[in-house]
This record gives structure tokens, C-alpha cells and sequence, in this order.
């Protein structure tokens, strides 16, 4: 009995097209409510009136989507190319740190003590700014490191670790290690990136006020923009011959190997661009939620990821967005409801999609497309 | 200074009573009452004065001053043993006041209560007394008025440890005396010790007013230097003891781990609450014997650890037969689907007992330590886990390898098809052996209650470790484990000494993440095994 | 996978039905006020903050049962941030803009009230805010009923440093590796300074959150202690590590007639999962014992005790009063008076009623908040460990300290204000 999801095949009315009719029309229709209604509902609309849409629940749709994304890359690795990573909040933390370098240097004099320095660098008596936060005041540069530097952590350690054909459950636990480990380094304050406090009280980016309710806004409709954007990438990736070769590697590695693909050159590759999608996910997450500190590199955070990949249904990309929507919206709602009970949901969720629904939520929706007699197209 | 002066006087006056009484109560009633009761510097000055009149109820009264036994009214002094009361004063029993007030004492007062106890036992006719009273006087500030009192003590002293440790104090009390040529002789007899009170004291008189004679400092510094070597003794031993500590540690904790995943391929997250439920009931245990066997307390832990094991060995079974059974084969799955069950133990332990730690005794045989040399105290309760993991160890090696038990499980690590066609229930087997395996992992958990907090997050802690052990030392030899568990506990502890501990675990992490690319399979793996995982 | 008319229909609606669930503003009951409850109820700092939690709660009840405030029953909100610092942001939004709280008492550790402190001070609202911490702030918005250094740390090294204390000459600074100790220490190395002591005599030293083994810290202790004149510790290690550190300490045969340790962390609630008989003579610095006999903190013990039987607390059978409860129960008082005299639960105006706020603590001093600093004045009790883990008060101030939120002694302070400053 297979666990994985079947082999996408592609019917002769996609291709060349990516989507079809109905696809394509979901996805503006998205990009209209993120893009349209949503700021509208928000900016336009006054407070008092029922319609209006508060800065809280623009904020937290805005954390998800971040969360999206991560669990959209979690889809490539884990539900397209078999390779389960617990670990991969290290990239999501190390963009969002190479964000939140930039924006404390964007505090400039507002801080409590009128320094150059960030605040921690003067409680902790530092005189200069440390070598690795040269050239952390340019955002270019920064943002430049957002996507490099989860980039070059991930393909050291992956060109490494596949190339000595580490698998399964070793790899995973690795990758938990690696995490850790991550976690201990920014934890301490020695290291220069603000230790158990991490970096909080941004008041600025480029210039403007990030506090203000039109900054919220954009940066709410970058962080969809980008959720989409990556979304279809993957679609194309998926559908591509490459993303073929990365399911056959999911599927039987060995034979893969014998019909002549290197699997190396896959593995790496999609590991590289699924760390710099975290990476950059963490860059949009940071601004918005205000803070970011090595909790976000805790081996729970990682696995969160993977449940919401699985919830939602692996190797559908959709799946992980609405498992991502899911996870967390139950979250909010039972930490404010019910705050006892959330771990219990929370571990029952992963026990039940691991026993029960093997394909998440998108299989719930394909079973009872079935019982209705519609055939599942892929 | 004061406090040097003080002491010299005890002593000085304590000796000059050369009866230690049998306690007899002759202490005056206002002298009791001005050790007692009042301002700090009041009572150490009546302290002086009891010991320079030679009372004899004094010992006794000092006693019992510091076992916080003694009670005052507005009229009264009484000493409370047993909520039995006896008049500090007469010795006779008598009715404690129900407005008797508690006597307090501070750092300084106990300091000084102990000082003149020990004063007046240096001279006492039991050889343990006296060995304690010098204990005492070596760790304390050395004092020139303290010469007659130790010369006296050496004259009758018997026991040949003892009169050289006499020796060592006389020197150290004639470390500034105004004499050359005793000061010379203190310092070459002080370049013996091992003790670092004396390396303290030989370096205070390095400091640039202290000792004005070249020639001495550099006898000093000679002596300073010798000290010294005999300390790295100790604290070269002390890392090596460290370490073996947390590598006992680590194999208790990654044992159960490792058999489960030989043999099911299974990486268990919820082992860490496997422990935490060990640790829990190791708490219950003490609790029942708290109530209903306060005179056995100290026996326990011997109830608690096959508590421990059985509960969490049922615990395991539950989940296996439960849950685990249903994933074979898809150990990524098994990996999430444990993951939710250590969520879920964890907050229903928070439900039935609370977020906050609770509160584990060691027995009082496991409190203390022994003091192997001057500067190293091996604690009593990490030799007894020392010893612990080696009985444990010992049993599930036996276990595994002479039991039929142990043959099945071994059988159907090695060949699952094979050991099913020659007739072993493979799905019993796994079941007991997940049993086995968080069983121990729950006796790991009673080991840690020893010395660690006990609460919902027990687990966690050692989580990413016992992994870290199983992934080096590799599965299907219990070689590998052991290995593995000693060697990155000593690594650990000899790089914190270097590092520091956050560091230490970092190079620890890597080191293991480059040693696995290197050796995916571990330390030790089981020849034989497929490629594919 | 299909994505149909249907879904996209589906994408809307979801979306739809989330915001709104979102910025459901809920009726407001007329007659209640909502205060709001900030502290952690799982993860790590469950542990110190689920009795401040509960503490709020009897509080609430206090005062509700005498007839609440301005005639309106207090209506509490209770929200677990589970020890997750954006999610204490999140959660500090949530209290303010959806439940329309009028303030809110929480926050333990220096992380959480910082990730906190953008929120209140861009929502204008107000938070109460009960632990001791490492000062170096001073927000409109904050009022700060734990001690700052000068309230806590200073007295406790110049106890240290006098005769009944020992008269220590080195220290050693050990502490958890996050902004409070760090603080605290960088202002403690700068005291030291003053006072004679030289860089020699001071090692300062860190463990992670949630570090277990101290053997190797101990033995460096025990060095240090063994190159010169008398030793002292001062442990700014935070909760949880300071079981596993006591243990250690005890059962290597560290006396505190020999080396004395001050925390000030460490209180009685700390003290419950140790066995405190070889810890006798180690001290803690706070402004509250629970073992200071006076009738005011009779009532307050007596208070919780039966607060905690009625609630079915966990902690009923052995309830412990503690420093951060008794500033919980004095900061809810006293916003509760404040409100009265403002007669009106508007931000900028109970913040003008505060200052000068008096309250019988149960510490047994009168507490007054400071005209002008938003930190109260607290009087500083040095307790030392008994066998039974609760503390023998050894030393205390003869009344209340003002609070001096930027340290003199740090240089970067200088020039600072007494007072908010105007943003």
C-alpha cells in the first residue's frame, strides 16, 4: 500500500498552459481579494462598521500566508521529492534575522539609548558593530543575504548529507539536529544577533513608518503576491520533466538511479530553492509580526511545518496552503477559547492525519468527489 | 579582621577548658539569653564571653543553636527536641510557652556558633570529633592566636593523619608571623597541601604588601606552584567524573530508544515523555511512602524504580498497540504520529498535575558527597546513576542476548520475514519489545527526578540527545549505544571547561552531523542491513 | 489537483469567513469592565506564570465581591501566549483591539514585555507589569510594580559585602544568558567598581534556558573561591535551572558559611521542587517573604489559601505566596483605585490618577507608586533559606525605596529622564 500520492499524470487540456480555465480563474480570483477587497475592507471602510476588516485579523492572515509558503516548500521536498525535513524553520529564522538585521539598523537613534548600536549591543558593552553586521544597514544587501544565506546553509549541508545518501529517518533527525543547534548559537548573546530577546521595536523600513496602517497593507499584499507567485513556480516545477524525476526519486530512488538520473543534482537543488523560500517567507514574516527571535528556530516550529503539509494533503500544493490555513486558524482560536485544550488538538490532529488521513485534506475532498461519481482528474 | 580576632579568642579560650563536659547544664540563664536573642554583634561578643567563662553547657547549647532547636519566651530560653522541651538553662524538661519565638540565625552567627564548637572539640577524646573540628578550622581563615590552642591539640594528638593535617594549621597560622625563620619553615611544610585554602592563603601573601622577603616570595610561589599540581588532580579527575556522569546519563536515556528503533525502525518522539511518566510516578511513589511510610522514606526509590519501569512499559504497549502498529513501514509517518502523542502526554500531565515541577526528594543516603580529594566531591546521587545505568545495562544485555525473549527480538531485528516463517509472533514481539524499551526509558526518567527537575517538560530536554546518541553509536549492538553515550558526554564536559556549555553542545551537534556523513550507518551498525533504509 | 469555479468561490468565502471571524467585535456587556491576563499557561514559563494568572483571578474576585469598580463587576480575559513571544504580541493586539480590555496584568520574562511593549504604546492602552527585571525602560504605558535593580540587586551585593553578610571580596555573577541578567550584571560589575573591587576578583558567567548541569560551573566556582579572599555568588539564573543548580550545590558540599549565594530569582514558589536542608544560609533578595509576620500578609495567605481550595488549584495542598503575586495583587489594587479617582477607565487618565497611588502591601510597608517613574517603592527584604524552603528575613530596608529605572551606574543613563519620555 502505497502512502504516498498517486503520479500526477498531465491530461492534454494543461498543458502547455500550466492551469486550466477554472485554475486560472481561482487564482485571480485570490489576487482580487488580496490585492482589492481586503485593503479596502481594511483602509476604506471605517472602524465601527460591521464590514470593516480589523488590523488583527490583517495581521494574522498575513502570518499564515507566510506560514503558507513554508508549507508550500515543505510540499516540494517532502510530498514531491520523499526527502521529510525537521529542520527547515532554520531557514525561515535565518531570513527573517537577515530581515531583521536591516530594520534594526533602520532604528538608527530611536532607540533607549541614542546609539548607533542596537540596544542589546550596548547593554551587553560592545563598542563597534561586529564584522557580521557589515553592510546590514543597505537594504539591498540584506535582502541579498535573505535569499543567500539560507541558500548556502542548506546546500552545504545538503551536498553533504546526499551525497553520503543519508535517508529517511536518519536524514530527518539530522536535520532536527541541525535546527537545534541553530537554535543554541542565537540563543547566546555572545553571537551578536540579540539572543533570547532577538530583534523587536522595528520602527521603520526604508524610511517609512512600519507601524502605519498603509505599510501594514503592502507588505500584507506582498506577503499574497508572493504566496501566489511561489505557488504557481511550484506548479511548474511540478508539472515539468524535472518535477517528474523529483516524484520518481520520492518513489524508488535506487531505479532512479539505474536508469541513469543523478539524484543528486535533484535533491540539492530542490532542498536549495525550498530553504530559500522559507528564507524569504521569514523576511515578509518578520516586518509584520514584529519580532524575531531563535524560538522560531526550535525543533516544534519545524514539525509544526510538516503537520501542516500533511494535514492539508501532501503533493497537492494546494493542500499545504489550506493545511497551513487550518493548523494555524485553529490554533489563534483555541489558544483565545479553549487554551488548555490546543496541545490536545494539536497532537490528536497529527495522529489522526498520520493514521487516518493519509491524504490530508484535499483526500477528504477527493473521496467525496468519488462517492459522487466525478471522476478525480489529476 | 574582627572575625579573625573572634575566632582566635574562641579557640584560644575554648582550649583552655580541657574537660568537654558531659553535657552539664550549667549555663547561666542571661548568657543563654544574650547568645540567643539580639543584635549580631551583641551575641558574638556574649558567644566570646560563654566560651571565655568556660560554660560548660556551652557545646550543647551551640548544638543545638544551630539545629534551629532552640526557642525563647520574654522570660525563657528552651531547647525543643521532638516537641519535647527542656530548659536551656537547668536541662530540666518543661512546657514550651505557646508564645515561644523561633531563634534566628544568620550566615555570620552559624559561622561563628560553628567555630567555637569546633574550638572546643579540637581536644575531644573521640577521634571522629576531632577530625571534624579540623575540618572545620582548615577551611577557615588562619589566625596567629590559634598557635597555642593547635600546639596544645598536636602535643596530644594520637592519630598520625591527623597531627600532619595539626601541622599544616600551625603553619598556616605562622604564615605571617613576625619571625623569618618560622615563616620559611610554614611555607616549605604548607607546599605539601593539597587543600585550596591554603593555595588561597599562599597567594594572599603574594600580594604586593603581604610578604616583603624576596627570597620567601619565591619560596611562595615555588609552594603556590605545587599546590597547584595537586589540585589539577582533582580537577582533572573531577572532568573525567563529569563525564562519565553525563554519559551514564545519556545512555539510560538513549537505551530504550535504541532498542525500539533496531528493531522497528521506529523513531520514537514520545520517548521523552516516556521518561517524564517515569519521573511522575518516581514522585507518586515518594508520595505514598511520604504518607503512609514516613519511617521507610529513604527506601523508596527501591519501590520507584520497578513502579517506574512497569508504568511506562504500559504506557508503550498502549501506544504500540494503539497507534504504532498501525504505521509500520512508514517510519516518516510514525515519526509525526509520535511527535502528536508527546503533545498529547505532556499536556494531559499539565491537566492532572499542574504546569509547575514537582518536587522530588532525593533519599537521604543519596544526598551529600564523597570528598575524594580536597577540591573534588563526587555526589552520592550521580555515582548511584552511575552504578544505575551499569545494572541496566547489564540486565538488558542479558536480557537480550540469554533470554528467549531476547533471541525473538533479536531474530526479528535481523530478518523480520524469516523470524514470522519460523513460527515467532513478530507483532507480540514488537509489542513487548516497545514495551522493553520505554520501560527502561521510564527508569531513565526515576534516574533523572535524582538530580533534575521534574515537570511536563522533562522530556524535552533530553529529546534531541537520546537521538543524537542512537544516530552515532548506530542500532543492533548494544556496543554502540555505550560507546556513543561515554563518548559524548566526555566530549561535552571536556569542551564546556574550554567553550563553555552552549558551545560545547553545538560542536557536539556538528561533530555528529559530519561524523554521520562520513558513517551514515553509526558507530556500530549490523552488517548485512539493505541499502535502502 | 482541480481547481474549480467552485473553489475559487470556496478561496473567497474562506477568506471571507476568516477576517470577519477575525474582527468579530463582541458586544460590549454595559456593566463589566474587561481587564485583561497576559501570562504564559504551558511552554517553559508556565511554571512561574500560572500563579500570577491565578492570583489575577482572586484579585478580580476581591474586588468584585466588594463592588468592583465604578459600579461595574470586573469581567477578567484570560489568554495563553504558551511562552511564545510574537504570540505574546499577538495576543496583547487581540486583548486590546478585539475584547476591548481597559488594561491588562502581565508579562514575566524582559522577552515578553519587550515583544509587548511596541503594541501598547501604538494602542495607547496600559499594562501592568509584576516581575523584577533589569530596569534600563521607562514607557508610558508600562507600570512596573516589580523591583529594579536599585531594589533588589544593590542591597543584596551590600549585604554581601558587610559584615553580617560575610564580607565577600570576590564575586562571582552567574546567571541565565538573556537581557536580565545581563543587565543587572553589567550594572553590578559597574557597582562593584565603585566600591573597590577589581575585574580580577569578578567572573561572570552564562547558562542557556533550561541548563541542567552544573558540575562543571561548580567546579570553576570552587576555584575562583580557592585563588583569594572570600568568595560570594550572585545567581541570576532563571527558574527552572535553579533546581538542578541547588542539588548540585548542596550535594557537593557548598556551605553558605563558606561561599554564600544570593538569587534573585528564587523564591519560595522556586524552592518547592528542592530539598531545601543543605541550601540553609543561601539568600534570596525580594521586597516580600511569605514568612514576614504581619496581619496584612496573614489575610493575604489566608486569601490565597482558600482561593486556591475553592479553585482546586493544583498547588491547594501546599500554597505558596510569592514577590510577583503579592505585586500582582498590589498593581490590579491599585489600578483599581486609580480608575475610582479618575472615574473613568481611560488610558491617559488613570495614568494621571496613578501617580502617588498608596496600598497596604502585604509585605508590610505601605506601597506607594511614584508620582512621576511608574515603578512603586518597594522596600528590599534579604531572606536566607530555612529547612522547611521558606526564608529567615536577615536584613531589611527601614522603609520603601524609590526606584531608579536608569542605573546610575550604567554611563549610557546618563542624562536620562525620571519620567516617560514624550515620543
Amino acid at each position: 500500500m502505497t502512502p504516498a500520492a498517486p503520479v500526477q499524470l498531465l491530461p492534454e487540456s494543461r498543458r502547455g498552459l500550466l492551469l486550466g480555465v477554472r485554475g486560472w480563474s481561482a487564482v485571480i480570483g485570490v489576487l482580487a481579494v488580496i490585492a482589492v477587497l481586503i485593503p479596502l475592507l481594511n483602509l476604506a471602510v471605517p472602524a465601527g462598521n460591521p464590514l470593516h476588516l480589523g488590523d488583527y485579523g490583517v495581521a494574522l492572515v498575513a502570518k499564515i500566508m507566510c506560514y503558507a509558503i513554508c508549507a508550500l516548500a515543505m510540499d516540494l521536498i517532502w510530498g514531491y521529492t520523499g526527502i521529510l525535513s525537521l529542520g527547515h524553520g532554520l531557514y525561515f529564522a535565518l531570513g527573517g534575522y537577515a530581515m531583521g538585521m536591516y530594520l534594526m539598523r533602520q532604528i538608527g537613534h530611536d532607540g533607549n539609548y541614542r546609539s548607533d548600536l542596537p540596544d542589546f549591543m550596548v547593554f551587553l558593552d560592545w563598542k563597534a558593530m561586529p564584522w557580521t553586521w557589515a553592510g546590514s544597514a543597505s537594504f539591498v544587501f540584506q535582502m541579498i543575504l535573505v535569499v543567500a544565506v539560507p541558500a548556502v546553509v542548506s546546500g552545504v549541508f545538503g551536498w553533504f548529507a546526499f551525497r553520503s545518501r543519508i535517508k529517511g529517518v536518519y536524514f530527518s533527525i539530522i536535520t532536527q539536529a541541525l535546527t537545534f543547534a541553530g537554535m543554541l548559537l542565537f540563543f547566546r548573546n555572545e553571537t551578536g544577533f540579540g539572543g533570547n530577546n532577538g530583534f523587536t521595536d522595528f520602527k521603520r523600513i526604508l524610511g517609512i513608518s512600519i507601524a502605519a496602517p498603509s505599510t501594514r497593507m503592502v507588505l500584507f499584499v506582498l506577503t499574497g503576491l508572493t504566496l501566489v507567485a511561489f505557488y504557481l513556480l511550484a506548479r511548474a516545477i511540478v508539472n515539468s520533466k524535472y518535477g517528474r524525476v523529483l516524484q520518481a526519486i520520492r518513489d524508488a530512488e535506487s531505479r532512479v538511479m539505474f536508469t541513469g538520473y543523478d539524484p543528486l543534482k535533484y535533491k540539492l537543488s530542490i532542498w536549495v530553492l525550498s530553504a530559500v523560500m522559507c528564507g524569504i517567507a521569514g523576511a515578509l514574516y518578520v516586518p509584520q509580526v514584529g519580532i524575531i527571535n531563535p524560538s522560531e528556530m526550535s525543533p516544534a516550529a519545524s514539525i509544526e511545518m510538516a503537520i501542516w503539509a500533511a494535514v492539508g494533503g501532501r503533493g497537492t500544493l494546494v493542500g499545504p496552503i489550506v493545511g497551513a490555513f487550518f493548523v494555524n486558524g485553529a490554533k489563534s482560536w483555541f489558544t483565545q477559547a479553549f487554551p488548555e485544550f490546543w496541545l490536545y488538538f494539536l497532537g490528536a490532529l497529527f495522529i489522526a492525519v498520520t493514521l487516518f488521513l493519509p491524504r490530508g485534506i484535499m483526500g477528504i475532498k477527493d473521496r467525496l468527489k468519488k462517492e459522487k461519481g466525478v471522476e478525480v482528474k489529476a | 579582621m574582627r572575625r579573625l580576632t573572634l575566632r582566635s579568642a574562641f579557640i584560644a579560650l575554648a582550649a583552655v577548658l580541657v574537660m568537654v563536659a558531659a553535657p552539664a547544664w550549667a549555663l547561666d540563664a542571661a548568657q543563654a539569653r544574650a547568645i540567643a536573642v539580639g543584635d549580631g554583634d551583641a551575641r558574638i561578643a556574649a558567644l566570646q564571653d560563654a566560651v571565655a567563662r568556660a560554660d560548660p553547657g556551652l557545646a550543647t547549647f551551640a548544638q543545638a543553636l544551630l539545629d534551629d532547636s532552640v526557642k525563647t519566651t520574654a522570660t525563657g530560653v528552651f531547647i525543643v527536641h521532638d516537641d519535647k522541651a527542656v530548659d536551656a538553662v537547668t536541662g530540666q524538661p518543661a512546657r514550651l510557652p505557646d508564645d515561644a519565638e523561633d531563634v534566628s540565625n544568620n550566615n555570620r552567627m552559624r559561622g561563628a556558633l560553628q567555630t567555637a564548637l569546633s574550638g572546643l572539640r579540637l581536644v575531644s577524646p573521640e577521634l571522629a570529633t576531632r577530625r571534624a573540628a579540623v575540618d572545620d578550622l582548615t577551611k577557615g581563615d588562619a589566625d596567629p592566636a590559634l598557635l597555642p590552642v593547635i600546639a596544645k591539640a598536636i602535643a596530644r594528638e594520637t592519630d598520625a593523619g591527623l597531627k600532619s593535617r595539626l601541622e599544616r594549621l600551625k603553619a598556616a597560622a605562622q604564615i605571617a608571623a613576625p619571625d623569618r625563620a618560622q615563616r620559611l619553615q610554614a611555607i616549605q611544610l604548607l607546599s605539601n597541601s593539597g587543600e585550596p585554602t591554603v593555595r588561597a592563603l599562599l597567594q594572599s601573601r603574594l600580594a604586593p604588601d603581604a610578604e616583603t622577603d624576596l627570597e620567601l616570595r619565591a619560596a611562595l610561589a615555588h609552594a603556590v606552584t605545587q599546590v597547584d599540581g595537586r589540585l589539577a588532580w582533582g580537577e582533572r579527575l573531577g572532568v573525567l567524573f563529569t563525564g562519565i556522569s553525563l554519559g551514564s546519563i545519556l545512555l539510560l536515556v538513549a537505551l530504550g530508544l535504541a532498542i525500539t528503533y533496531g528493531l522497528m525502525g521506529v523513531i520514537n518522539m514520545a520517548h521523552g515523555e516516556l521518561m517524564m511518566i517515569g519521573a511522575y510516578t518516581t514522585w507518586g511513589v515518594q508520595n505514598l511512602f511520604r504518607h503512609f511510610a514516613p519511617g521507610l522514606f529513604d527506601a523508596y526509590i527501591l519501590l520507584a524504580v520497578p513502579a517506574s519501569f512497569v508504568v511506562s512499559a504500559a504506557v508503550g504497549a498502549i501506544l504500540e498497540r494503539g497507534v504504532i502498529r498501525f504505521l509500520y513501514g512508514r517510519p516518516l509517518e510514525t515519526l509525526l504520529a509520535t511527535w502528536g502523542i508527546s503533545l498529547v502526554l505532556m499536556q494531559g500531565v499539565r491537566s492532572l498535575f499542574g504546569a509547575q515541577n514537582v518536587e522530588v526528594e532525593n533519599p537521604s543516603w543519596m544526598s551529600g558527597g564523597i570528598a575524594v580529594t580536597s577540591n573534588l566531591v563526587l555526589p552520592y546521587n550521580r555515582l548511584a546513576i552511575i552504578a544505575f545505568a551499569a545494572l541496566v545495562l547489564l540486565a538488558t544485555w542479558a536480557l537480550i542476548s540469554r533470554t528467549r525473549l531476547g533471541l525473538f527480538v533479536r531474530g526479528v531485528t535481523q530478518n523480520r520475514r524469516m523470524a514470522s516463517c519460523t513460527g515467532i509472533n513478530t507483532t507480540r514481539i514488537d509489542t513487548l519489545a516497545f514495551a522493553l524499551g520505554a520501560g527502561i526509558a521510564g527508569m531513565a526518567g526515576c534516574a533523572l527526578s535524582q538530580v533534575g527537575n521534574v515537570g511536563p517538560d522533562l522530556g524535552q530536554s533530553y529529546i534531541v540527545d537520546s537521538f543524537m546518541v542512537v544516530v552515532l553509536g548506530g542500532v543492533g549492538q548494544l556496543a554502540g549505544t555505550v560507546l556513543a553515550a561515554l563518548g559524548l558526554g566526555l566530549m561535552n564536559k571536556m569542551l564546556e571547561g574550554i567553550a563553555g556549555a552552549v558551545l560545547a553542545k553545538i560542536f557536539v551537534l556538528i561533530f555528529i552531523v559530519v561524523f554521520i556523513q562520513k558513517r551514515p550507518q553509526g558507530l556500530f551498525a549490523l552488517k548485512g542491513r539493505s541499502a535502502e533504509s | 489537483m482541480t481547481t474549480s469555479r467552485r473553489s475559487f468561490s470556496l478561496t473567497l468565502g474562506a477568506l471571507a469567513a476568516f477576517a470577519s471571524l477575525t474582527s468579530m467585535t463582541p458586544a460590549q456587556a454595559a456593566d463589566t469592565i474587561k481587564v485583561g491576563i497576559l501570562h504564559s499557561l504551558s511552554g517553559t514559563m508556565a511554571i512561574s506564570e500560572t500563579v500570577l494568572k491565578d492570583t489575577a483571578l482572586m484579585t478580580i474576585a476581591e474586588i468584585n465581591a466588594k463592588g468592583g469598580v465604578l459600579g461595574k463587576q470586573l469581567e477578567p480575559v484570560v489568554v495563553d501566549p504558551a511562552s511564545n513571544w510574537p504570540l505574546f504580541a499577538e495576543k496583547a493586539r487581540q486583548l486590546i483591539t478585539q475584547d476591548k480590555v481597559a488594561v491588562v496584568f502581565g508579562c514575566w520574562t524582559s522577552v515578553s514585555r519587550k515583544s509587548v511593549l511596541p503594541v501598547f504604546e501604538e494602542l495607547n492602552s496600559l499594562l501592568f507589569y509584576p516581575v523584577q527585571y533589569e530596569g534600563e525602560e521607562l514607557s508610558k504605558n508600562v507600570f512596573y510594580t516589580g523591583a529594579a535593580p536599585n531594589q533588589q540587586a544593590i542591597p543584596a551585593v551590600e549585604y554581601l559585602m558587610s559584615k553580617d553578610g560575610g564580607s565577600a571580596k570576590r564575586f562571582v555573577l552567574l546567571g541565565t544568558d538573556y537581557v536580565y541578567p545581563r543587565t543587572t550584571n553589567k550594572i553590578l560589575r559597574s557597582f562593584l567598581h565603585s566600591r573597590g573591587v577589581k575585574d580580577e576578583d569578578i567572573m561572570e558567567e552564562y547558562t542557556p534556558f533550561g541548563h541542567s548541569d552544573y558540575q562543571s560551573i561548580i567546579a570553576k566556582i570552587k576555584k575562583f573561591a580557592s585563588e583569594g579572599k572570600k568568595t560570594a555568588v550572585v545567581s541570576t539564573i532563571n527558574g527552572d535551572s535553579n533546581v538542578p543548580f541547588y542539588k548540585e550545590l548542596g550535594n557537593q558540599g557548598i556551605k553558605a558559611t563558606d561561599v554564600p549565594v544570593v538569587a534573585f530569582s528564587v523564591g519560595e514558589e522556586e524552592l518547592r521542587g528542592v530539598d531545601a536542608k543543605p541550601l540553609v544560609g543561601h539568600l534570596a533578595a525580594w521586597n516580600y517573604f511569605m514568612s514576614i509576620k504581619n496581619p496584612t500578609n496573614a489575610a493575604f495567605i489566608k486569601e490565597w489559601s482558600d482561593y486556591a481550595k475553592s479553585a482546586n488549584l493544583a498547588s491547594k495542598d501546599k500554597p505558596l505566596t510569592n514577590d510577583p503575586m503579592e505585586a500582582t495583587y498590589i498593581g490590579i489594587h491599585m489600578w483599581a483605585q486609580a480608575v475610582e479617582k479618575a472615574k473613568s477607565t481611560d488610558t491617559d487618565k488613570v495614568i494621571a490618577a496613578m501617580a502617588g497611588q498608596t496600598f497596604k502591601a502585604p509585605g508590610g510597608f505601605v506601597s506607594t507608586m511614584d508620582p512621576k517613574n511608574h515603578h512603586l517603592h518597594k522596600p528590599v527584604f534579604i531572606g536566607e533559606i530555612k529547612p522547611d524552603g521558606q526564608f529567615n528575613v536577615v536584613w531589611k530596608t527601614p522603609g520603601p525605596i524609590k526606584a531608579q529605572p536608569w542605573s546610575p551606574y550604567i554611563p549610557e543613563d546618563k542624562g536620562k529622564k525620571d519620567e516617560p519620555e514624550k515620543k
